[in-house]
């Protein structure tokens, strides 16, 4: 278990101010801010590559904070991967093993199964700079992955790369994640912490606004803030039945648009702006219409948060013009409707 | 239109006066001196061993000082400390101030009658009038170029592949010498090669440490003082094509040995 007790530092234009989470052993941890907001700063804390001002770092009961980076066996990677660029793939990779004095046959054996592992085989004798970015990236992670961290601290790793890339390398780190490796995932990207967070903390100006689950997070933000941020209020877990529905909560069957992801479970969000509220149900192009009661009215920017009972709770971004015309209130039986393209489906 | 050209035509002027200052002189050297003249100056035995001494004491001097000034170098880069700017300050010192005042004071520090002059007497040395000296007032001169040149080197190195290197395990001395030193070798050879050369041609300071023995500056300045311009072209001629030779193969290695 990794725990953060109130760190602070003050770097002059910038400052972290009593920062404080919990990471348990083999979980996914997610820091989404927006840049600029101390998360990276917060990860070189936890490397040791800055000292904090104040408050500590405990790893599995020890006291870290004074410990030198070397001695913490917290890998980090970091967002430019910082290979090495006098070096070959194959020697960066084993630059951990050189400094910690690995028998060579050793080194060649762990050399082999991490390269094989992240599909970087082929590319052992080739120097850094004729690499692409993803193909660095999994340099770095296998680099970092041989001395076998506790903990692994990922710098937004997938925000350069495309879709398709982007894809496999979330698959990569939920594996690595699934045999127990304990991570910590900076990210500015709202999908990313969707497809990968078993936890998440808000962090905003250096300070952590909201830490919870992914629904505690997304479906109750803890302030304006968080609900700008994730911008959206109606948060799922889904299951696709077939290529365009999905059973949300096991409650309610939408219709989503087609969706090229494997897997089948995941999550559903559509944000609240998207949701239309009527008094009857009305024929028009969206393809989502439910009934339910109205059993929350909660003032918001430029309106009303009108929540809707439907078997799952619907949330409702209402002008307060339309909130007056349809005499909306609460107990009162409504039917909420929304576009099928309004959906993301996000498997994990 | 018209206007544009006129300027080209300036820019180009002005371009070729410059070109021509430098160049000028140095044609009209090589062109100073007839076959026979240079041939009979290459066999002097004289004019070769004040070479050879020469290229000794710059190399030594050269060698000597990047294995001490880099450390200063790399802490200069990398770390902060109070008095930087200061630090920063003294190692240009010896490019601005006279050369032959810069002689003096290196004079006052190895003369016989100083520390370091009794301590070389004690084990039979003497540092004046020796290419010991020699190379000290070398290096004296010529350091900064080192010393800029690694540091500017040693800055370029991204902290972050320090800081991952150190994650990864290493030692602050294994980052230096893996990570740090291979990244900062090109800035820093072509630092060397520079106080090579600017040793290699210093006169003024090496004049007053050491007149005897003689490298080839020395020998060009006596030969014009006491012969006269005749006799110290054809010197000079054969130790310029001495430095650009030497120049040149220096930069052909380090090109190769960092691509």
């Amino acid at each position: 278990m990794l725990e953060l007790k109130n760190i602070s530092i003050d770097l002059g234009e910038f400052s972290l101010r009593n920062i404080s989470f919990t990471v348990d052993e083999g979980q996914y941890f997610v820091l989404l801010g927006r840049s600029g907001a101390g998360k990276s700063i917060l990860l070189e804390i936890i490397a040791g590559l800055i000292k904090p001002d104040g408050g500590k770092v405990i790893l599995n009961g020890k006291d870290i904070t004074a410990e030198p980076m070397q001695k913490r066996n917290v890998g980090i990677v970091f967002q430019d991967y910082a290979i090495f660029p006098h070096l070959s793939v194959r020697e960066n990779i084993c630059y951990p093993l050189k400094a910690n004095k690995t028998p060579k046959n050793e080194r060649g054996r762990i050399v082999r199964e991490l390269s094989e592992r992240m599909g970087i085989s082929g590319l052992l004798d080739r120097m850094p700079g004729s690499l692409s970015g993803g193909e660095l990236q999994r340099v770095a992670l296998a680099r970092t992955l041989t001395l076998k961290p506790k903990v692994l601290l990922l710098d937004e790793p997938l925000s350069s790369l495309d879709s398709g890339l982007r894809y496999k390398m979330r698959n990569m780190l939920r594996n690595l994640n699934g045999e127990g490796l304990t991570m910590i995932h900076v990210t500015h990207d709202y999908d990313t912490t969707v497809a990968l967070a078993q936890k998440v903390a808000i962090i905003n100006k250096g300070k952590i606004l909201q830490t919870g689950t992914l629904k505690d997070v997304f479906h109750n933000p803890g302030s304006r803030f968080v609900a700008n941020l994730t911008g959206i209020h109606n948060f799922y877990r889904a299951r696709l039945k077939a290529h365009n529905k999905a059973m949300l909560e096991e409650k309610l069957e939408i219709t989503v648009l087609p969706v090229g992801e494997e897997e089948n479970k995941g999550f559903v969000f559509f944000r609240s702006d998207d949701v239309v509220v009527s008094l009857e149900k009305i024929e028009s192009s969206m393809t989502n219409s439910v009934r339910g009661v109205i059993t929350g009215m909660v003032p918001a920017v430029n309106g009303m948060e009108v929540i809707v009972d439907a078997g799952i709770r619907i949330s409702a971004h209402i002008t307060n013009e339309s909130t007056e015309k349809l005499g909306l209130a609460e107990g009162k039986r409504v039917w909420v409707s929304f576009k099928a393209v309004a959906v993301r489906f996000i498997g994990r | 239109m018209r206007k544009n050209s006129n300027f080209r035509l300036v820019i180009l002027f002005l371009s070729g006066v410059a070109l021509l200052f430098i160049v000028a002189p140095l044609i009209g050297l090589m062109l100073s001196s007839s076959v026979e003249q240079l041939s009979e100056t290459i066999i002097d035995q004289e004019v070769q061993s004040s070479i050879i001494l020469t290229l000794m004491t710059a190399f030594f001097a050269t060698l000597t000082f990047a294995v001490a000034g880099i450390p200063l170098a790399y802490l200069l880069a990398k770390r902060d400390f109070r008095g930087k700017k200061l630090v920063t300050g003294i190692i240009d010192l010896p490019v601005v101030i006279p050369h032959t005042a810069a002689g003096i004071a290196v004079l006052g520090v190895i003369s016989r009658d100083t520390l370091l002059g009794k301590a070389a007497g004690a084990v039979g040395m003497s540092f004046v009038g020796s290419p010991l000296g020699i190379s000290f007032a070398m290096a004296f001169v010529s350091v900064p170029f080192l010393l800029n040149a690694a540091r500017d080197g040693f800055a370029a190195v991204p902290s972050r592949l320090e800081k991952a290197a150190l994650n990864l395990g290493a030692s602050p001395s294994r980052v230096f010498f893996t990570v740090s030193l291979p990244l900062a070798k090109r800035s820093i050879i072509s630092g060397a090669i520079m106080m090579f050369a600017r040793g290699m041609s210093e006169f003024g300071a090496v004049v007053i440490v050491a007149y005897h023995p003689m490298i080839t500056p020395v020998l060009i300045y006596e030969r014009f003082g006491a012969f006269g311009l005749k006799y110290a072209q054809p010197v000079s001629v054969i130790f310029i094509f001495v430095s650009l030779l030497f120049f040149i193969i220096l930069r052909i290695v380090s090109g190769k040995r960092s691509t």
